[in-house]
């Protein structure tokens, strides 16, 4: 699948704002005391920031993108849809949240603090549905992508919480944050193995044999393309990343994810308790890390999905 | 609205013959050039008359060489129209966020409605046919109609109101008809020749059928062209044993 830029970013824009509204919120749901009225703000004000400038940029995605609030009418049947629908809604109780910050309300904040867990949790599902719902992509209509984009957005808002943490809070979550991140990213390297095995093994189910109905009479070949040059099938859906490129990215990928962030959560543990400077840019080159980390492997997730349109154009297998 | 309609009486579609199309693509053209002018139109291209044309086609002939497993059959040649097969349970409608992608309640064709399109191109990825291609020009999706304005209108004769590539097919490859009627003629040529559907597997229920190429005949090609390596037999006639010599002086 062709990787459209404005996608990419959304998808992990977007994952990292509402991971990070996630975890505050089960923090404030926990226990208010656990966070700093300043240091909950600020991750609030960054997780609705990265939301917005998500949802922005997948606008740029849309051919008449003004037409764009339609998108939220056929929630009954359309993840798409369902997705714009619990993107906005989740900034209800993000905004209740910040207000009741700002205002004491001790009680309220762990209820409204569950919702908006509820709500983060619920979009970056319902983006993660959009994908795993094509039957016609293999590589994402498998049971490993809507826990993948749920523990990427959680490793998302972990390392950034992290980072503010260091910033502008007390320091006293830093320990609990930065092993957060490294379970976080350790979990999502094995989930990612486990997906790379899966993509690779290719797709038995349907072949140039079914996709003709010609089986029957033998093997089929395509000798004639409709066409002589490209045309949308085979742009969008023809992209096919070179294998060489795919395994190099992907040791990248692993390496700023998963190796990094976990070293510098290392380091969290070592450092003087002090030194607040050395411990903000631990926490930030362990955010950028992972950040950069998580755009190769969006970018890898479309460019190694086969599309089985591509059979009637003479693709062998569905394979990555 | 994207919720699939309730199953229609009605299924409108076409029957497609691989034994007889030539692909000639005369269906394609023809295609492209009701619907540029017709009322979902344009179809614009991209580059037309540059080094790289781009441009939406509802109707794509693929050709196929197709190779028994026993290797002393001959190969077949097949050529294959693709076009939006009006799927009865298909994806590429409930997945739509706006609503603009509808399988109308009436007759089972699958529409988008130009004016709600906003372009995220989700239908097209739903759809393993590829028949859906996506306008940059217009910024919207667009596909086979299956000559909706045509079939309604009554301001053409009656013969005429069939689908553009029906009625430009040289050979009669192409059929359009009520599937959803048993006593049809299109659901009796289906009957008769055990017309089938594109990757079952998929489980969208094509409306659209396609009819296999029938059995070739094997075993005369091979022996004629052995036949002729055969020296030729001059000595039945005095005239052909003397043209013999005179030739092979």
């Amino acid at each position: 699948m062709h990787p459209a830029l404005s996608v990419i970013f959304f998808t992990v824009i977007s994952g990292c704002g509402y991971g990070l509204l996630f975890l505050v919120a089960v923090l404030l749901a926990l226990g208010p005391q656990l966070l700093d009225q300043r240091e909950a703000l600020a991750a609030l004000a960054l997780g609705v920031v990265f939301a917005s400038i998500g949802l922005a940029s997948s606008l740029l995605h849309l051919g008449q993108p003004q037409r764009a609030w339609r998108a939220l009418s056929q929630w009954r049947s359309s993840w798409l849809s369902r997705e714009g629908v619990a993107a906005l809604i989740t900034f209800a109780p993000a905004l209740a949240l910040a207000w009741l910050l700002c205002h004491d309300a001790g009680p309220a904040l762990r209820s409204v603090g569950a919702l908006l867990a509820a709500c983060a949790a619920l979009t970056v599902g319902c983006t993660a549905r959009i994908y795993s719902s094509l039957k016609t992509i293999p590589a994402w209509h498998n049971a490993l992508v809507l826990p993948g984009y749920l523990l990427f957005a959680l490793l998302g808002g972990s390392v950034w919480l992290w980072l503010l943490d260091a910033l502008v809070g007390t320091g006293r979550l830093l320990p609990l944050l930065a092993l957060a991140a490294a379970v976080c990213a350790a979990l999502c390297a094995a989930l990612k193995r486990d997906y790379w095995m899966l993509v690779d093994r290719g797709d038995p189910v349907s072949t140039p044999e079914s996709a003709t109905g010609l089986g029957r009479f033998g093997s089929v070949r395509s000798v004639e393309a409709p066409h002589t040059e490209e045309n949308y099938l085979t742009r969008e859906m023809g992209f096919a990343l070179a294998r060489k490129h795919a395994t190099r990215l992907r040791v990248i990928a692993l390496v700023l994810f998963a190796c990094l962030p976990v070293l510098g959560a290392t380091l969290a543990f070592v450092l003087p308790e002090k030194s607040v400077a050395l411990h903000t840019l631990d926490a930030l080159i362990a955010a950028l890390s992972a950040t950069a980390g998580l755009f190769i492997e969006r970018w890898l997730f479309f460019a190694q999905a086969r599309h089985r349109v591509m059979l009637y154009y003479g693709a062998r297998t569905n394979s990555a | 609205m994207t919720m699939l309609p309730p199953p229609s009486t009605k299924k409108l579609g076409l029957v497609i013959d691989l034994d007889i199309c030539v692909g000639c693509h005369a269906c394609a053209v023809a295609c492209k050039e009701w619907n540029d002018g017709g009322q979902f139109g344009p179809l614009p291209d991209e580059n037309p008359y540059g080094r790289e044309p781009l441009g939406v086609w509802f109707n794509r002939v693929h050709t196929y060489e197709v190779e028994p497993e026993e290797k002393h059959k001959p190969a077949m040649t097949v050529h294959f129209p693709r076009s939006c097969l009006h799927c009865e349970t298909p994806d590429c409608v409930t997945v739509c966020p706006t609503g603009a992608s509808y399988k109308r309640a009436e007759d089972g064709i699958v529409l988008v409605d130009d004016a709600k399109c906003i372009g995220c191109q989700l239908c097209a990825w739903a759809c393993p046919y590829g028949a859906r291609e996506y306008s940059e020009q217009r910024g919207t999706m667009q596909k086979c109609t299956l000559c909706v304005d045509r079939i309604y209108n009554e301001t053409l004769d009656e013969y005429d109101r069939q689908p553009a590539c029906v009625m430009a097919c040289p050979t009669r490859a192409r059929h359009f008809g009520d599937l959803g009627d048993p006593d049809s003629a299109v659901s009796k040529l289906v009957a008769d020749r055990v017309g089938y559907d594109l990757m079952p597997e998929m489980g969208y229920r094509p409306v659209n059928k396609y009819l296999p190429p029938r059995p070739r005949q094997t075993g005369c090609a091979a022996p004629a062209a052995a036949a002729a390596e055969e020296p030729a037999d001059f000595s039945a006639s005095p005239l052909l044993r003397w043209m013999d010599r005179i030739l092979s002086r």
